[in-house]
């Protein structure tokens, strides 16, 4: 049910094996989010052992098991060339969960093991002795704009940012990057990592269209993104931070 | 706290749940097993050795209730006396709280939850273990599958060679882990013309157990299931021993199954809708055979049997036929979906979502259902969503491209049912899809209506 001209086209990275955090909803989001505007978006599937292409504008890494996201690393590794490429001329890249980490340096487990990352994000994570659980509440500032974004976290990396990036967002209610310093998130130009799904984007459209709003410059396309009726989306927003406020 | 006499140990905890009761704090299937399992740790095993047919454990992610009835049906046929937990008492506390009332019983028979299946094999000892299927299902509580697929390999590891494991020979996880043991019976779907060629979204495991490398599928079934092989080290489903070789699915009504078994074949009908209930009597089938029951008595018996609590009931309000379908993970929710295609009307829905600890705390998973299927070509007339996070089922719908007039978002349960009922006027028929609290706040309602029992004479 595409509408309108291909506006950005969407690298999804690994959809068979990183997908198990509602992934589905972030392409969704994308997709509505264009099509209500009649622009429309073009998703390019890569597996393992196809490579990527470096001539999308927005890159996309989802979560997935243990075993699923080891396959998916040392596969990554071997050709991310072209994806640092696209990073460095101005695309978006999004990884959650899994896919956050493998933006970084890499991931070493309780027994010293180590799974390598692509290093786009300045950021290291190793293995806590539990998971860190529950609703998230963060201020966030992107595209000079400051906004609430919530969502719901499940993971057992503990992950340190170094000085190459920032922050995506500082928590209110939740644990976070590590459950320590109250940081969530990395980002380093348009590149951008979180542990939050649920998945992130449908509760979050402002989000969503700040990204948009990118993709579509790197495009080429010097429009304004239209607003939305984001009146059902707003309400969601609203019932998940007072959630998470009542359940701390 | 050191370990009381089981005797006294005993009657202290069948007193707590009689008081429980008393106070109208619930149907006491759990508390009484609680207060035992303090008091004297190792009386679970002792209470289950002293049961003379010995111990039979049923465990998956879906339709280990159903199931569990349909065995009780064969076992009640034969005339067996049998002690069993009730729905929703599945952890080793409901467990315990049975056995306490296992007097006179000739054979237990519990359904156990996936996650406390290896502790109640090591407690109880079992003489059979049936083993359905492993779906992703609340990723918050039991961490992720692959921990719970090796806890599962190692409890088999331990079995007793002579216990026997029925195992269902069409999920490629559940037949690697039983197909070690020397002593099994598998079960599954032959008929190919109930499947489909490719696996739905975001299946569980697509990797083989030995190698890694990709399976292929012949047919699929459901989820993850179906026939399937390694491309690349041999390792393949074998041909189960008990195997439905004609599924003929008659919608809502039920199915018709033709099934082989060692001890000869049977023709049942069976009240139960969806191939998901295929699989379960399958598996019940199996087990019944495990314990020598015959197929004259087996077929009979289930096809008794009405659909388990919640999973396909039928309540009619005023003018309205209501349906109620339970699902708590997408293998169950499109399940659902499929059975509910096979109808010709439009469809009116209520879809109740909460995030309680019994349901998941994290809605993720509604993305990996197939609710778009119920969009394409306008099938679905109306969508009521309510429940703890009706906001996250209406966002659902709407990036799914549900057109903003036929959807309502009632986050009170009984206002919703009212809401829908209206809407779902026109047809006479509405369908109600709820996660596990969810169902049981809305048995509630209906039961304040006088329509239903309440949840624990649930039997
Ligand atoms: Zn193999």
């Amino acid at each position: 049910m595409s509408t309108g001209q291909p506006a950005v086209r969407l690298c999804h990275l690994y959809p068979d094996h990183l997908n198990i955090y509602a992934d589905r909803g972030n392409i969704a989001v994308f997709q509505r989010r264009l099509e209500w505007r009649v622009l429309s978006l073009e998703v390019v599937e890569v597996g393992l052992g196809d490579p990527i292409p470096s001539d999308c504008h927005l890159y996309y890494l989802g979560g997935g098991q243990d075993r699923d996201q080891m396959l998916v690393a040392e596969d990554l590794v071997q050709k991310a060339d072209p994806l640092r490429h696209a990073a460095h001329d101005g695309a978006v890249v999004l990884g959650v969960c899994g896919g956050y980490q493998l933006l970084g340096h890499g991931y070493s487990d309780a027994d010293g093991r180590r799974m390598p990352g692509i290093g786009l994000l300045d950021l290291e994570t190793t293995a806590g002795s539990s998971r860190l659980i529950g609703d998230v509440v963060l201020d966030v500032t992107l595209g000079g704009q400051t906004r609430t974004v919530v969502g719901y976290e499940n993971h057992a990396g503990r992950t340190h940012l170094g000085g190459g990036c920032t922050p995506l967002g500082h928590v209110r209610r939740g644990h976070g990057n590590n459950g320590d310093d109250g940081c969530e998130g990395a980002v380093a130009g348009r590149c951008l990592g979180t542990y939050l799904h649920g998945p992130l984007l449908p509760k979050n459209p402002w989000m969503a269209d700040t990204l948009l709003g990118w993709a579509l410059e790197h495009a080429g396309f010097g429009v304004d993104l239209e607003p939305l009726d984001d009146e059902l989306e707003a309400a969601a927003h609203g019932a998940a931070a007072t959630r998470a406020g009542r359940r701390r | 706290m050191p370990s009381l006499p089981q005797g006294l140990a005993a009657s202290a905890a069948r007193g707590a749940g009689r008081l429980s009761q008393k106070l109208g704090r619930g149907g006491g299937t759990t508390i009484p097993g609680l207060l035992l399992n303090r008091l004297r740790p190792e009386a679970t095993a002792e209470m289950a050795l002293a049961v003379p047919g010995g111990v039979v454990l049923l465990s998956g992610t879906n339709g280990k209730t159903t199931t569990a009835r349909l065995v009780r049906a064969a076992l009640d046929a034969s005339g067996t006396r049998v002690v069993a937990n009730t729905a929703g008492s599945n952890l080793e506390r409901g467990v315990a709280t049975a056995l306490l009332n296992s007097e006179g019983a000739e054979l237990a028979l519990f359904e156990v939850d996936e996650a406390a299946l290896p502790r109640l094999m090591a407690q109880t000892r079992p003489r059979v273990v049936t083993l359905m299927n492993l779906f992703r299902d609340q990723l918050d509580r039991y961490g992720e599958l692959e921990h719970l697929v090796d806890r599962w390999r190692d409890a088999v590891a331990e079995l007793d060679p002579a216990a026997t494991v029925i195992y269902n020979a069409d999920d490629p996880a559940v037949a690697e882990i039983a197909a070690r043991h020397p002593n099994s019976v598998s079960y599954g779907i032959e008929d190919p013309r109930v499947g489909r060629d490719r696996l739905p979204h975001a299946a569980d495991t697509t990797e083989c157990r030995h190698c890694g490398a990709s399976l292929h599928y012949e047919m699929v079934t459901i989820a993850h299931l179906g026939r399937w092989s390694c491309s690349e080290c041999g390792l393949a489903r074998v041909q189960p021993d008990v195997r439905a070789t004609r599924v003929e699915l008659h919608g809502l009504d039920g199915q018709r199954l033709a099934i082989a078994t060692p001890q000869g074949p049977i023709e049942l009908s069976l009240r139960l809708p969806g191939m998901h209930n295929s699989y379960n009597a399958l598996a019940a089938t199996a087990t019944a055979v495990a314990l020598n029951l015959a197929p004259e008595t087996i077929g009979p018996a289930l096809a008794k049997r009405e659909a388990a609590f919640g999973r396909a009931e039928r309540t009619q309000i005023g003018k309205v036929k209501v349906t109620t379908l339970l699902a708590k993970n997408p293998a169950g929710a499109n399940e659902n979906i499929r059975t509910m295609l096979l109808e010709d009307h439009p469809l009116h829905l209520l879809v109740l979502l909460n995030d309680r600890t019994a349901d998941g705390q994290d809605v993720s998973w509604i993305w990996d259902v197939d609710y778009e299927l119920l969009l394409d070509g306008g099938r679905l007339a109306s969508l009521t969503v309510s429940g703890d996070r009706a906001y996250d089922m209406a966002l659902r719908f709407r990036y799914a491209g549900l057109e903003p007039d036929r959807l309502s978002v009632v986050p009170s349960v009984p206002a919703a049912l009212n809401a829908a009922l209206q809407s779902s006027s026109p047809t006479g028929d509405l369908y109600v899809l709820p996660t596990y609290t969810a169902l049981l706040e809305f048995q509630a309602v209906l039961a304040d209506r006088g329509l239903v029992p309440s949840f624990w004479e649930d039997r």
